[in-house]
């Protein structure tokens, strides 16, 4: 593999869902600390682009790479299993939805992953989960449920479950998108925190003032192309692209 | 109504009934047996598994369970199958409501929202240990109460037995009414001990549904 591959290398992505294209030969390079983040109306493929990096959605074609490994190479199913669910331990996921596990305790939502996977015993575990419980400003939750808590401070404790695993690179899919107005700081905070400790992010959002605020670059993707891409400034001020104007111009006027 | 013949036989009807409850245990869990097998199967990733756990459902589903027993009880001996009534009784049973309860189980399972299985591979789990971990503690929440409706059902199912010569309560009734002439009697002596067993069960099921339900 080159010295100087970048950090994750998406090439040539597409995928069809039955006979609907959704992405169509995406390339994007993401350096390690980056944060970079995506905008697009709703259906033009963000997800799904970012579903492909844990192959949560594998591709129809092309290749994405993580920090020199192919992610979606052929292997036979049980290798190929073996090296995806390696794979994804280095891979934060937070989902619009939270997905929190209803049936487990905060504290053993973020604990169960760390134990099963890199054998931490219970106490090391317990405190793992302390660690990144009170980075989200939620320990004084640790022994509550899913259903006790609010939207952002669920979302706050799936940003520390998926942060347990030590992950190197973090994917957040509408983190803030199914959050009432009043909560979504709470959880956009989390998101700046973990940007000032140089986390490697990959940001799905319809919040503009936040990408701008936290992206080093922002993609802005329409019916699955990306049709431009820039630093924050450029792409919010000065786009050169006649669809990122009209999505920007509709999206700013819908918001005010 | 000869409620003098009910008093005097009745201490039999309840031995009877404690056959009945014997049966639809062993029923009850090798339909359990029978149904987490069926639906593995049928949520396998592999074909002809299926294949397998598709036609287990739809065979014993679509044929009466009478059919069911008469073949296994004196169809068997012709294929080399030799079981007294009781055995018949209770594989017989016990497969064909494991195909219900296929059903019941695999339902709960897909049940479970999608994004959690999702956010456990996210994290690394393998399929197994997501399934293991995250669906099924959620599935089996969500099956308490559908497996009651099953287990309901396969009490009431026990009579069936009585067909074989299986000496349960529905059997009983008959032979005292052989004796007595009092169906009337005999029939109602029965039901409200079938009901008894039903009621109890369905308070317990119940009452675990409300145990395990997530806060
Ligand atoms: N599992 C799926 N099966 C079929 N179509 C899908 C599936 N997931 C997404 N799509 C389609 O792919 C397109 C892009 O979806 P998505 O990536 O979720 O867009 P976005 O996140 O930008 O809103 C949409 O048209 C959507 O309907
Ligand atoms: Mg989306």
């Amino acid at each position: 593999m080159a010295q100087n591959q970048p950090f994750v290398d998406i090439r040539h992505a597409q995928k069809s869902f039955g006979k609907v294209e959704v992405l169509k030969d995406i390339s994007l390079t993401v350096e390690r600390g980056q944060i970079v983040g995506i905008i697009g109306s709703s259906g033009s493929g963000k997800s799904t682009l970012l579903r492909a990096i844990n192959d949560l959605d594998p591709l129809s074609g092309g290749e994405i790479w993580l920090d020199g490994v192919q992610v979606n190479k052929k292997l036979p199913h049980r290798q190929y299993e073996a090296h995806i669910n390696a794979l994804r331990q280095q891979v934060g996921m937070v989902f619009q939805h939270f997905n929190l596990f209803p049936h487990l305790s905060v504290r053993d939502n973020v604990t169960m992953a760390p134990m099963l996977l890199k054998n931490l015993s219970r106490a090391e575990a317990n405190r793992l989960a302390e660690e990144q419980l009170d980075h989200v400003g939620m320990l004084e939750r640790i022994e509550y449920y899913p259903s006790q808590l609010s939207g952002g401070q669920k979302q706050r404790v799936a940003i520390a479950r998926a942060l347990a695993m030590k992950p190197k690179l973090m994917l957040f899919d509408e983190a803030t998108s199914a959050l009432d107005p009043e909560l979504v700081e709470e959880v956009n905070l989390v998101m700046k925190k973990l940007a000032e400790q140089h986390m490697t992010m990959i940001i799905v959002t319809h919040e503009m003032d936040f990408a701008a605020s936290v992206c080093d670059r922002v993609l802005f993707m329409d019916k699955g192309v990306v049709v431009e891409e820039g630093p924050p400034q450029v792409i919010f001020k000065n786009p050169t692209q006649p669809r990122t104007r009209e999505f920007l111009r509709k999206h700013i006027e819908g918001a005010s | 109504m000869d409620t003098e013949l009910m008093l005097k036989v009745y201490p039999f009807f309840l031995q009877a009934a404690g056959l009945t409850i014997v049966l639809s245990v062993l029923t009850a869990l090798l339909g359990l047996v029978c149904g987490a097998l069926g639906a593995a199967a049928r949520l396998s990733r592999f074909v002809i598994l299926r294949f397998l756990g598709a036609a287990y459902v739809s065979v014993f589903r679509g044929t009466p369970a009478l059919i069911q027993l008469f073949i296994l009880y004196f169809g068997g001996p012709q294929i080399g199958i030799q079981l007294d009534a009781f055995q018949a009784g209770v594989i017989g049973l016990g497969v064909n409501a494991g195909a219900y309860m296929a059903e019941t189980i695999r339902g709960a399972i897909i049940a479970v929202d999608r994004g959690q299985t999702e956010a456990a591979r996210t994290l690394g789990l393998s399929r197994w240990q997501a399934m293991a971990r995250v669906v099924l503690p959620q599935a089996a929440r969500l099956m308490v109460r559908p497996l009651g409706v099953n287990l309901n059902m396969l009490i009431k199912a026990t009579a069936l037995v009585a067909a074989i010569s299986v000496v349960e309560l529905t059997y009983t009734a008959q032979r005292y009414i052989g004796s007595t002439y009092k169906p009337f009697e005999m029939f109602l002596l029965a039901g409200v001990l079938y009901m008894a067993i039903i009621y109890v069960t369905g308070r317990g099921v119940a009452w675990l549904d409300r145990r395990v339900r997530i806060h």
